[in-house]
């Protein structure tokens, strides 16, 4: 248990990596959801397209 | 050369290129940070002077790092694509813009949760380093609003390229900040004319995580870029057969 106390810094430590895994994990599903609307407009504007 | 740079710039050779580089950037990129972050927590041996608080900078490191990384793609694409009017390059600086926002706001507030226990503050204006970081944080903002009230995709190109290449003074003014001014910030640690000031079993996890943070960021801009490049060509006979064929 003393591993993860990390002396008397335990609440600074752990939140610096638990801030550094959440803004990762944003970048990956920000990047990915920016990707599928991409996607989703170009379908949306051919189907326009096609029914014009 | 010519040839594969001319391939590269083509956008459905960089589009699928990107799509097949990326997952290794990825793969490659999360084990060096598990490693790193395994080690730099677990294995590291406690600093003599700061106890378990130094392990902060296994995060801060890479993203300070990487803010200034990533502002200097974003200003020297906008560059490229300023002097030879190349689209990939001003995709490349658009697709940068928000990661580099999201790095260096992981290094101010790393950064700040570090200083708590060591400075006795989280946060100290007029401090050149800390300040020119907050800069760099309201450059990148600045680039992305400039981006975003422009619809003409080609005239939001030039006109953020020329925001991004202006603010590209802040760059070298952060990274000397602690040499030119005085500043509560420590100085390097690693590149230094000595050799880095840090040991081995220290050493490691950091290098591990700087190495991560690179690649795990180049992931990312692989994707941002391929998004950026599909959006521009939406109109174009590969973007629709792309879909056609079920893109991904």
């Amino acid at each position: 248990m003393d591993l993860l106390s990390m002396g008397k810094y335990g609440f600074y430590v752990w939140t610096s990596f638990a801030l550094t895994g959440f803004v990762l994990t944003a970048c990956v599903v920000q990047a990915k959801r920016r990707h599928r609307k991409v996607l989703h407009d170009i379908a949306r504007q051919h189907q326009i397209m096609e029914s014009e | 050369m010519w040839t594969f740079f001319h391939k590269l710039a083509s956008p459905p050779h960089f589009y699928s290129l990107a799509g097949r580089m990326t997952p290794w950037f990825a793969i490659s990129g999360t084990l060096l940070i598990v490693y790193g972050t395994i080690s730099g927590l677990f294995l590291a041996p406690a600093d003599y002077q700061q106890g378990d608080a130094f392990r902060i900078i296994y995060v801060h490191v890479p993203a300070a790092y990487l803010s200034m990384m990533g502002y200097s793609i974003m200003a020297i694409s906008a560059g490229i694509g300023l002097i030879w009017r190349m689209k990939l390059a001003h995709a490349v600086a658009a697709g940068v813009a928000p990661l580099g926002a999201w790095f260096t706001f992981l290094a101010l507030v790393t950064g700040s949760i570090w200083g708590r226990p060591m400075w006795g503050t989280w946060w100290e204006w007029g401090d050149p380093r800390l300040t020119s970081e907050l800069i760099l944080l309201f450059l990148y903002f600045g680039y992305m609003a400039l981006r975003a009230s422009i619809d003409d995709v080609s005239k939001a190109d030039r006109a953020s390229a020329v925001l991004a290449l202006v603010g590209a003074v802040n760059v070298p003014i952060i990274h000397f900040s602690v040499e030119w001014w005085s500043s509560l910030h420590q100085g390097p640690t690693l590149i230094r004319a000595e050799g880095p000031a840090i040991d081995g079993p220290m050493l490691y996890p950091l290098l591990a995580m700087i190495f991560g943070f690179t690649l795990f960021f180049g992931a990312l801009l692989l994707m941002r870029v391929k998004s950026e490049v599909l959006f521009r060509e939406r109109r174009s006979k590969w973007a629709r057969r792309l879909l056609s064929d079920g893109a991904h």
